[in-house]
């Protein structure tokens, strides 16, 4: 104890000595304990915006003798606030991830067999560019598809656009927020866009359906989630597990999978029974409540109980809550929403909802964004092309899908799946299909039947495994994009700049893009220099100050209103210029006005499987940060969550390894270990998406858990905008013992 | 004036377990890879469908009292600048008695150098104008506070007074300096 004490008191001297010379002496001042610095901060600090998700943080790269050594967040940035999430964080994973591609390959045998020639870049620029080439004189350009995700991939839709293919698709419309977009668009005329205009900070009663915030860690929502719960904010999360949400909840309710609609429906059958909505803001700015009123008289408490497993007592008091709150009560539209199939109805009832409580336009609402407006580059136009994209059988299918079916375009390049098979070759930009489009096995089918696939990537995912070309991209640390001046609570506009040169031999997007549009005769496309000067000219069109955006990374605007309250302007687009609450529209096409409920349609999990759910670590963004050794430090693989009592029932053990087996036989590739837990329903189990990695150049993901694409071989096609439902698969367990397959 | 006596306050009520903290402090420390000075601990009680999850930052507690500065042989662990405990490499000789000392788990070697490595309460960004440790500066939830306790009008210590708070193993005896709020 003595000891103890006497070096206490000798140490607070030090610390006075610390503050007057940087160092730690004792008290006799001969030896000293120095401050270690560890030196990481930057000789040089580059603002820029980050692509470890696509939420587009500003961040601040610190380099020191030429080497990335940390990043922060920009406090400048209104997405970032000068905080990031762990991705965010860990972005130097990613740029000196020893496993990126560094030159680029062309395919020396059969595809898929991963034998690769590495090759110049002229040479893998001309073999692309003759494909592409011979594939419009063959066949015309429509032939050629691209898929697409991250900020880079601007350049090639650029690309593509004055080639004249309409087949530009993103998996992150069909597959994840498509249904939503389509849904709230059809209610106030528009949709929801990124980032999303919730003004969860101000909420004063938060509702999340399946909405995992905390473990999908978009930055500024998780910001503003803390912000509310901080406030005191009501908060009801609906999840069939308990979420990190769930546990800041006042309110969990554990509902069964697939019958969200049921419970919204009962929500509002309580809050215009009891009068807790917002009769002026109906009566002003909304059309159909007669009708809506009238259609949801049956669907009380009592009905949705048997149905979703939430008592009718918690229905109508959390009801009660949400019309107390209202309007700062936000029922969030959630991101990812291909879920069942009928996405796009769910998402308009969150609308109706929404629009019962006042809540759009209104603070603790959604918001009303803004924009700075940046004068597009002058180019020559477009040429003119084929209008209809290939990606569904007819143009009457799907009507209000309005962007390019992934999905569609896959399986049009098979022959006799949406008639000829009209699509002859791929290019894939950042997009890892075989893990990200249902079914890869018919994923793996087009594959084979492409005459051509070029992958522009940054690492050696599955895909680029099958590609017969594969262009290796620099990272967002080494390349300058795009701007970026998303519709948000104040307009700015953001710069990626290029922090420090390529590393190996990658080229940035904008290069890539270039280069080929100079070898297909498509020069006038690219005449500037390179993406800085492309970027200026905007800039500089827009009267904006290049020098401060280059030292600040950001320029915001003035905001203007936010809310109706505040004199934004209550304007809906929809064709009654009013809420929607009953859609002629949907009407005119044959699909319910207003969402309706069909329990029948619910399959239920056949004797001994369960319902496969997914979901995000915060650490991750699915398989694209998975090799990253930073963040996979935190998060290594994933585990099959399984309910107690069902793993009692199996004598699983906590941390047991198991393969997952669907209804169809299909089982997955590698094992993952069981979370035992009483976080998740007896009739589902959950695993985080992005493990279970088959390509074998990913040294420290490859094998690691289970890939809980390989086992959606069923999906249910939104009838509306065609999205993919996939959380309609059931699995079941079989013990590691057997040989893990590779 | 009484010395400064730096103490850090995590709100388990906002902290997501998104582990921003512990990425932001391996680079801003150039901590070894494997490793880390922070982590996050997750408990849940009850069972389904009445559940409970806590959730915390945690990292070493710079405790008053701290057993791993009265067992080290070489001094190499020792009092720093505010009462924040701290390792002098070249002191080490990776004995690992702290290690073993320590209650809270918070020391590891790194194997670059063979010496013991553990959260400094990033010292060298508080003692050189920078007024926040790498953990709190990232924190996207905001959840991490870090000042002076002896200060009472500092941050941590409103949040102190206002907010009912809890120490680990304060049986322990060892005075930690690292609370969390309920």
């Amino acid at each position: 104890m003595k000891r103890r004490q006497f070096i206490r008191v000798g140490s607070y001297g030090a610390a006075g000595a610390a503050v007057a010379g940087g160092l730690t002496t004792d008290w006799y001042g001969r030896y000293g304990n120095p401050i270690a610095d560890p030196g990481t901060d930057g000789d040089r600090v580059v603002p820029s915006f980050c692509e470890l998700c696509f939420w587009k943080c500003g961040i601040l790269a610190h380099v020191k003798d030429g080497r990335v050594t940390k990043i922060k967040g920009n406090p400048k940035d209104p997405l970032s606030n000068g905080h990031l999430c762990p991705r965010g964080a860990g972005g130097t994973g990613l740029l000196y991830d020893p496993d990126r591609l560094k030159k680029p390959m062309i395919r020396r045998d059969e595809r898929g067999s991963q034998v690769f020639e590495e090759v110049s870049w002229d040479a893998a620029l001309n073999e692309v560019g003759e494909n592409f080439e011979r594939i419009k004189a063959e066949h015309g350009a429509g032939a050629l598809a691209l898929f697409s995700h991250g900020y880079g991939g601007s350049w090639m839709k650029h690309l593509f656009k004055a080639y004249g293919s309409p087949n530009i698709a993103a998996p992150s419309y069909a597959q994840c927020r498509g249904p939503r977009e389509v849904g709230f668009d059809l209610t106030f005329g528009s949709g929801i866009g990124s980032p999303e205009n919730t003004d969860i900070r101000n909420a004063r009663c938060l509702v999340l359906i399946g909405s995992h915030l905390g473990e999908n860690m978009h930055n500024t929502q998780v910001q503003d989630f803390a912000d509310a719960i901080r406030n005191g904010a009501d908060i009801i999360t609906v999840d069939p597990r308990h979420s990190v949400a769930a546990s800041k909840s006042r309110w969990w309710l554990p509902i069964k999978p697939g019958t969200d609609t049921a419970l919204l429906l009962a929500w509002m059958n309580v809050i215009i029974g009891e009068g807790l909505y917002d009769r002026e803001y109906i009566e002003t700015y909304a059309y159909g409540f007669e009708q809506l009123a009238e259609h949801v008289k049956a669907f009380t408490p009592e009905w949705a109980y048997p149905r979703t497993g939430i008592e009718p007592d918690v229905i109508r008091r959390t009801a009660r809550a949400m019309g107390a709150a209202r309007p700062a009560t936000l029922v969030h539209p959630g991101r990812h929403v291909t879920w069942y199939g009928d996405d796009t109805q769910r998402s308009r009832a969150i609308a109706i909802l929404n629009a019962l409580l006042g809540s759009w336009g209104r603070k603790g609402g959604f918001f009303v964004p803004s924009h700075l407006s940046i004068p597009p580059y002058e180019y020559p136009g477009y040429l003119p092309h084929d209008d209809q994209a290939a990606d569904r059988p007819a143009p009457s299918d799907f009507p209000l899908a309005d962007q390019v079916l992934a999905q569609g375009v896959c399986d049009a390049t098979i022959p006799g799946v949406v008639g000829d098979s009209r699509i002859k070759a791929w290019m894939v930009y950042g997009s890892n299909l075989p893990t990200t489009l249902p079914d890869p096995e018919n994923t793996f089918k087009a594959i084979q039947e492409l005459d051509f696939l070029v992958t522009v990537d940054v690492l050696p995912a599955e895909i680029v495994g099958w590609s017969d070309v594969v262009l290796p991209e620099a990272t967002y640390l080494e390349r300058c994009d795009e701007l970026y001046a998303p519709w948000w609570r104040e307009p700015y506009v953001a710069v990626r700049q290029e922090v420090v040169p390529p590393m190996y031999d990658s080229k940035p997007g904008w290069w890539i893009a270039r280069e080929l549009g100079s070898r297909i005769g498509l020069p006038e496309f690219f005449p500037w220099k390179d993406s800085e000067e492309y970027a200026k000219t905007r800039l500089e069109a827009a009267g904006l100050d290049c020098d401060v955006m280059r030292e600040d990374g950001v320029i915001v605007g003035k905001p203007g209103p936010l809310y109706f309250e505040e004199g934004a302007l209550p304007e809906f687009y929809t064709d009654s210029g009013k809420i929607e609450l009953y859609s002629p529209r949907l009407a005119a096409l044959g699909f319910d006005p207003m969402p309706t409920y069909d329990h029948s349609a619910l399959e239920e999990p056949p004797e001994g499987y369960y319902r496969l759910l997914f979901g995000r670590a915060p650490v991750h963004t699915f398989g694209r940060t998975t090799n990253n050794r930073l963040l996979s430090e935190v998060y290594r693989e994933n585990e099959v969550w399984v309910n107690r009592d069902v793993a009692r029932r199996w004598g699983l053990e906590d941390g047991e390894r198991v393969f997952l087996q669907n209804q169809d036989g299909k089982r997955s590739s590698f094992s993952a270990p069981v979370k035992v837990t009483g976080r998740i329903r007896p009739d589902a189990v959950y695993v985080v998406h992005g493990y279970g990695r088959r390509a074998p150049k990913l040294r420290f993901v490859h094998g690691k858990g289970i890939d809980d694409n390989e086992l959606i071989t069923r999906y249910k096609v939104d009838p509306i905008m065609g999205g993919t439902g996939m959380n309609v698969n059931f699995v079941t367990f079989l013990r590691a013992d057997a040989e893990e397959v590779a | 004036m009484s010395a400064v006596s730096y103490g850090m306050v995590v709100d388990t009520r906002t902290c997501v377990a998104c582990a921003a903290c512990v990425i932001a402090c391996k680079t801003e420390n150039d901590v070894a890879d494997g490793f880390s000075r922070d982590w996050i601990f997750t408990a849940t009680s009850g069972s389904f469908p009445n559940l409970e999850m806590e959730i915390r930052s945690e990292r070493c507690n710079h405790c008053e009292d701290a057993p791993c500065v009265s067992v080290c042989p070489t001094g190499a662990s020792h009092y720093g600048p505010g009462g924040t405990v701290q390792v002098t490499e070249s002191k080490c000789t990776g004995c690992k008695a702290c290690i073993a000392a320590c209650p809270y788990d918070a020391r590891f070697i790194d194997p670059r150098t063979g010496s013991i490595d553990k959260c400094t309460f990033c010292v060298h960004r508080v003692e050189n104008g920078t007024p926040t440790t790498a953990c709190q500066e990232v924190c996207p939830t905001k959840s991490i506070y870090f000042g002076d306790l002896a200060d009472p009008e500092s941050e941590v210590s409103r949040l102190l007074q206002e907010r009912q708070a809890y120490a680990l193993l304060p049986d322990a005896g060892t005075r930690p300096k690292h609370f969390f709020l309920k």
